[in-house]
């Protein structure tokens, strides 16, 4: 197994407001990945965002700044 | 083939379109289904095409636009989601029957409606819109052009009308997204129903919605939506709360092809373009004998369209001449309109459409002026 470690992971109400996210930290070079939605947060499926954990100010200020929604903004194990 | 059947569907697509397609069918997963690169490069395409499309028109926020079919579909979720019982509508008598039968339909479950009535040249007479009025009244469904007539409605009086009164402006765009600029905010939209595969010039199989922000419609469909596998509700947040079940991704790709080209070429480009050819054919066929052509030719909007018939033959037999004799493809009978039919007069001649694209040209439209003339000889 994989040795985890802890990570920011951000989840959407959709998959376009993930990829809109996505688009948008492409753009600001701000650093992380879709990944499938972690099980620990939320049962089912999905697709999160998951970037250093450290990130997690920067990230609230700026996709507020930019205007975009998220659902929920975790710091876990992965 | 000189093909002047564009108000059905486009046949000459611009550059790109199939390519896109080829890609998606060949490198592309489902979107919203996993996480992988092929899923994430479905969803980025789907989303790419969203932002095109509200760039087009005029949208504030991408997100306010679901994909669908057709426009029949989205004029379905439209006025089934947001009619109830006990509502009243307000439509015209220039309307397909992709408005008409979801109203017909809405009707038996004890919605009422009233029908805007239109002249002799098919225009919508907007001074009668104050009578139509109810204290039920919710909504005003009409197109914003007739796909008979090629008349384009006065969207402006129409929103202008809705929002004195507080009312819902459904407007059919099949006619017009691509040939005319629509600006959803300018013009007091606030559902934009289209396919893409008329002016759009994209496959067909492809449409969409736009529902204005602060706005819900009840969804026809339910079911996969990549997200909260586990809740017994459909998710209720735009577009997804409208896009039960798989994207149609390839067509989404042809699709955001073609929106790259109009957004290049400009709306107002290709429009200018259409009409000429449309106007050059009007003038082309103007002293033949016995010519009835429908609509109001004369305004300055107008779509590329012009219905007609000669004499009192059968519009089924002269456009099978036309394909026969001179490989011109045009639409003959009745189209899905009904009532325009009968405001016109045509519920048993129907009416021989020529609808022109601005990928055709001058010779095909000179082509078709010369085959009519002969075949009134």
């Amino acid at each position: 197994m994989r040795t985890k470690k802890l990570q920011l992971v951000i989840t959407f109400s959709n998959t376009p407001e993930a990829i809109k996210m996505e688009k948008y930290c492409q753009e600001h070079q701000l650093p992380g990945r879709l990944i499938p939605i972690p099980s620990q947060i939320t049962a089912g499926c999905g697709l999160a965002w998951k970037t250093e954990p450290d990130r997690k100010e920067q990230f609230v200020e700026q996709l507020k700044q930019a205007g975009l929604s998220w659902e929920q903004m975790q710091v876990i194990e992965l | 083939m000189i093909y002047l059947d564009n108000a059905a569907t486009t046949l000459h697509k611009p550059e790109g379109v199939a390519e896109a397609m080829t890609m998606a069918l060949t490198s592309m997963g489902n979107s919203g289904r996993g996480a992988h690169e092929a899923t994430l490069d479905a969803s980025r395409m789907i989303y790419g095409t969203r932002e095109k499309l509200a760039e087009l028109f005029h949208i504030p926020d991408p997100m306010r636009i679901a994909f669908t079919c057709n426009a029949t579909e989205s004029l379905n979720i439209a006025i089934q989601g947001i009619l109830n019982p006990g509502d009243h509508v307000i439509t015209s008598v220039c309307e397909h029957n992709s408005v008409l039968r979801p109203v017909y339909r809405m009707a038996k479950q004890g919605v009422t409606y009233s029908l805007l009535t239109a002249d002799e040249k098919g225009v919508m007479q907007y001074d009668q819109l104050p009578k139509l009025l109810k204290k039920e009244t919710k909504v005003i469904a009409v197109t914003h052009a007739s796909n008979l007539t090629g008349n384009v409605t006065d969207l402006k009086k129409i929103s202008d009308f809705a929002k004195e009164n507080g009312l819902l402006l459904i407007v059919d765009a099949s006619q017009t997204a691509g040939c005319i600029p629509i600006d959803v905010q300018d013009m007091g939209i606030d559902v934009l129903c289209f396919t893409g595969h008329k002016g759009l010039m994209g496959p067909q199989g492809t449409g969409g919605i736009y529902v204005r922000e602060g706005l819900r419609i009840a969804s026809l469909k339910v079911g996969g939506s990549g997200v909260k596998s586990f809740d017994k509700e459909h998710p209720d947040t735009m577009p997804t709360a409208l896009e039960a079940g798989t994207l149609n991704g390839p067509g989404i790709a042809g699709l955001g092809a073609s929106l790259s080209w109009i957004l290049k070429q400009g709306v107002e480009q290709i429009h200018e373009k259409e009409l000429s050819l449309a106007r050059r054919f009007l003038k082309g066929i103007a002293e033949i004998p016995d010519i009835t052509v429908y609509g109001d030719t004369d305004a300055q909007m107008r779509t590329a369209i012009v219905s007609l018939n000669l004499g009192d033959v059968d519009s089924a037999e002269v456009s099978d001449w036309l394909w026969e004799d001179y490989g011109i493809a045009v639409r003959a009978g009745a189209h899905c309109a009904p009532l325009m039919h009968q405001t016109l007069g045509t519920e048993q001649q129907g009416a021989v459409r020529f609808s022109f694209s601005c990928f055709n040209t001058e010779e095909e439209v000179d082509a078709a002026i010369q085959a009519l003339k002969e075949l009134q000889e």
